[in-house]
């Protein structure tokens, strides 16, 4: 039991680098909310744009989606940290992750939204018009309001499982918490603070899980 | 003009493209070798958790349930350092590959379990009871009728895991498995310019799109089916 405790429970070292690993748990909370903010105002933006059916715009939105859903969410960081300074753009760690998987989470949020705003039925939208109400009103005050609803569930699990692409973070040297974690396992020699920075990152995320399922739960029943 | 030429010149090198050709076509083999050693494995342990979770026992399930989300919970890559980098520790050092396999089956079987699971569940119960009426064995009724059914109406976040699990491989590059990212950024450091980078992304884009397609096609389905 001792050489499990000393290595992955050792107080001492806990104690010693417990200030480090919780800033990047911060830095981790950080990028993790500015990801959904980004991604879910960006996929909502570009949705509402689709709904306009203009063409040049549909066909830059589709390609922008196909290729930000299909780019492993790595990729898309390492190109934008490693690649995009020979085009003369120096991204910062930070900013490289939140756009990367601000990207990605806007083209799967982009692609619920616009199918649970076709998703309303079409005598919604005729309503709306013989009430003479005007393209953008019936947009947002008729089809948005039940087109959300449509789109929570899957949209929260899409948003949980790419915030946890924080971690990859570390890939571009984001000190954020598995950076922290794994940078004073080296100089420690010793896993305890990546003990506490898995702790750290379930406090994060079970509620998460915990929440979504529930949310499933309420959507609408599928028989 | 002249920059355009320099754009080309810095992302699509046609000499370095040729020059470092093998060290990236060694990456895809190892990125497809991953793909193909994990998927199976994952939705095998995927199948067994809902298996076990639809006998309906009681204690069994609160554990199968804390499983699921437990792992869905834990970043991927957090789970790779800490089996490739913490294990060592206990004295059980895995190889990289072996590492990688490990860590993306805990993490997809938690996925793979809930839409499983959550798919037969949501099989009415009559045609379990009409099936053991008939005299089918438990087993029988799990895979040859609740099974078949389950598994047509949760198609959509099934591809969709599936590709995400594909996709997921990359983080290979993390714990130094020359998969396809890590052989471009090997690459890179030779060609001084992101050529390789570029490659990567069209080889991974070009292999994956098609099922891309056919992920959000299976998902619109499904949106539009709650009309």
């Amino acid at each position: 039991m001792t050489p499990l405790l000393d290595n992955f429970f050792n107080t001492t070292i806990l104690a010693q680098y417990w200030p480090s690993i919780l800033g990047g748990f911060w830095l981790t909370v950080e990028v993790a909310l500015l990801t959904i903010a980004v991604g879910v105002v960006a996929g909502l933006a570009l949705a509402i744009v689709r709904a306009m059916h203009w063409r040049p715009a549909d066909i830059a939105i589709t390609v922008f989606v196909d290729i930000f859903r299909t780019l492993p969410q790595l990729v898309v960081i390492v190109f934008l940290y490693f690649g995009l300074p020979y085009a003369g753009i120096q991204l910062s760690p930070f900013a490289a992750t939140v756009l990367a998987l601000g990207a990605v989470l806007a083209a799967f949020a982009t692609e619920i939204f616009w199918a649970a705003i076709q998703a309303v039925p079409q005598g919604q939208w005729d309503a709306a018009r013989s009430l003479g109400l005007g393209f953008l009103r019936i947009l947002f005050l008729v089809i948005l309001p039940q087109a959300v609803r449509i789109a929570i569930p899957l949209l929260t699990n899409r948003a949980i499982a790419i915030t946890k692409g924080t971690a990859l973070g570390t890939a571009v040297a984001l000190p954020e918490l598995l950076g922290r974690a794994q940078s004073a396992m080296a100089i420690a020699a010793n896993p305890s603070p990546l003990t506490l920075a898995a702790a750290l990152y379930l406090l994060f995320f079970v509620p998460l899980v915990v929440a979504s399922r529930w949310l499933e739960g309420l959507g609408p029943r599928r028989h | 003009m002249e920059t355009l030429q320099l754009f080309l010149d810095n992302f699509a090198d046609w000499d370095s493209l040729v020059r470092i050709w093998p060290l990236l076509w060694q990456g895809l083999q190892l990125t497809a070798l991953l793909a193909v050693v994990t998927l199976p494995i994952a939705v095998a342990v995927g199948l067994l958790i809902a298996v076990l979770y639809s006998f309906h026992h009681k204690p069994l399930n609160v554990a199968l349930l804390i499983w699921i989300d437990l792992f869905r919970s834990f970043p991927v890559l957090v789970l790779l350092i800490l089996i490739f980098y913490g294990l060592p520790f206990l004295g059980l050092k895995l190889p990289s590959f072996a590492a990688c396999v490990l860590a993306l089956t805990l993490n997809n079987s938690g996925y793979y379990g809930e839409i499983f699971r959550a798919g037969i569940e949501s099989i009415p119960p009559g045609q379990r009871e009409a099936a053991r009426a008939l005299g089918l064995h438990p087993l029988q009724v799990i895979f040859l009728v609740l099974l078949p059914q389950a598994i047509a109406r949760v198609l959509a976040p099934l591809a969709s895991n599936s590709l995400e699990l594909v996709k997921t491989t990359s983080i290979a590059a993390l714990v130094a498995l020359p998969e396809l990212l890590r052989s471009a950024r090997v690459a890179q450091e030779q060609t001084y310019n992101p050529t390789p980078l570029t490659a990567a992304a069209i080889i991974f884009f070009v292999l994956l799109w098609p099922f891309a397609r056919w992920v959000a096609k299976l998902e619109r389905d499904m949106i539009m089916r709650q009309k």
